[in-house]
């Protein structure tokens, strides 16, 4: 959960990009590494295997600056999708504000999709934590390729309560600012 | 008591100044060159000592996934966690401990001093830490929820996340 601390005067917040492997979660920090401000970004750790599959976490720190006297700034974190490493996807969820679901909209990893969004709702349960009660935005990635589900279907499989949700093809960052932006929002009013 | 199960908190000036006393005193006595808290879900609460070109924000992230990464390996051998970790280097070393399952400490330190030193003098910081977490999150409990801005401050950051998250 957020951390303000009134010495220092600052707020952190904790965003993550959950969903299914290969997904395009470290993309979507990658385009956010590369076209914010290089001022306002620190650096971009990813813990990585060989062949550059996350293996534990992407980390990227974003700078809001100084708002009232407060330094404000969101901590942006990836979980690895392979189901196989769900111990280290729960521990990245430890302390969230805000949540991300980048799912793929190829038909071929509807189940993907689906299997994600149920293990997220889990191991969230295990903290304590009510999806439905916390910032939540759906991402339906990778919208140019072909074989894609139809975005109604997306919806009426991820997105029952309607959340706000966006098309995006991470790679050349469509979509992607308009996510980060109704997470963020989404997070600074959860602290009022 | 552990202190695992506190959500949202929050820092007054006298609660960070106690911390940094504390920790001050730390690396005077092992002789380490710095010291650090961090919370468990990967956030910096403060550092003391030489910090020079130390990047605090990755070295709190890291730090807890490693802690974290930590407590499951002590998981699969039986233990109910692993209570310190050392990483040691060729000029610098890192020693860690756990403070009541909610915050790490470290302590980074060179051949000034020893291992054990770190290790005696980290060890008494850590149980006069914790009894300073117990009060603090004692009064979380005790009172308010302990994060709430107005709504002034809500509106000024919506507006900079707009200016802020687009292609520069």
């Amino acid at each position: 959960m957020s951390m303000i601390n009134y010495a220092s005067r600052e707020i952190n917040c904790k965003i993550v990009y959950y969903g299914p492997g290969l997904g395009g979660k470290t993309t979507n920090l990658e385009y956010i590494f590369e076209k914010v401000n290089p001022e306002t970004r620190g650096k971009m750790i990813s813990l990585a295997t060989e062949t550059e599959r996350t293996l534990f976490f992407d980390f990227l720190p974003v700078d809001l600056g100084s708002i009232r006297g407060f330094k404000t700034r969101f901590h942006l974190y990836t979980v690895p999708g392979q189901v196989y490493y769900n111990a280290s996807r729960k521990l990245i969820l430890k302390g969230v504000d805000g949540v991300v679901f980048v799912s793929d909209s190829q038909m071929e990893r509807m189940d993907a999709n689906i299997d994600s969004m149920h293990n997220l709702y889990e191991n969230l349960a295990e903290y304590g934590y009510d999806l439905r009660e916390m910032p939540f935005v759906i991402q339906y990635n990778k919208r140019d390729l072909p074989s894609i589900v139809g975005l109604d279907e997306l919806r009426a499989q991820l997105n029952p309560d309607s959340v706000p949700d966006f098309e995006a093809v991470a790679v050349k960052g469509i979509g992607v600012f308009d996510t980060l932006k109704a997470v963020s929002k989404l997070v600074l009013k959860s602290l009022s | 008591m552990t202190l695992e199960t506190h959500g949202s908190w929050s820092f007054s000036e006298a609660d960070v100044a106690e911390i940094e006393k504390r920790l001050g005193s730390l690396i005077a006595e092992s002789k380490g060159r710095s010291a650090f808290l961090v919370d468990r879900t990967g956030q910096l609460i403060t550092t003391v000592g030489d910090t020079n070109g130390l990047d605090g924000m990755a070295l709190a992230s890291l730090a807890s996934a490693n802690f974290s990464a930590n407590d499951q390996l002590a998981g699969l051998v039986g233990e109910r966690d692993f209570s310190s970790l050392v990483h040691q280097g060729e000029r610098v070393s890192l020693y860690m401990a756990d403070v009541a399952r909610r915050v790490i400490l470290g302590v980074l330190f060179d051949q000034q001093t020893t291992l054990g030193l770190v290790r005696l003098k980290a060890g008494l910081a850590v149980a006069a830490l914790t009894e300073l977490f117990r009060e603090l999150f004692a009064r979380f409990e005790a009172g308010a929820r302990p994060l709430s801005m107005e709504a002034g401050w809500v509106n000024e950051a919506e507006d900079e996340v707009e200016r802020l998250f687009r292609e520069s």
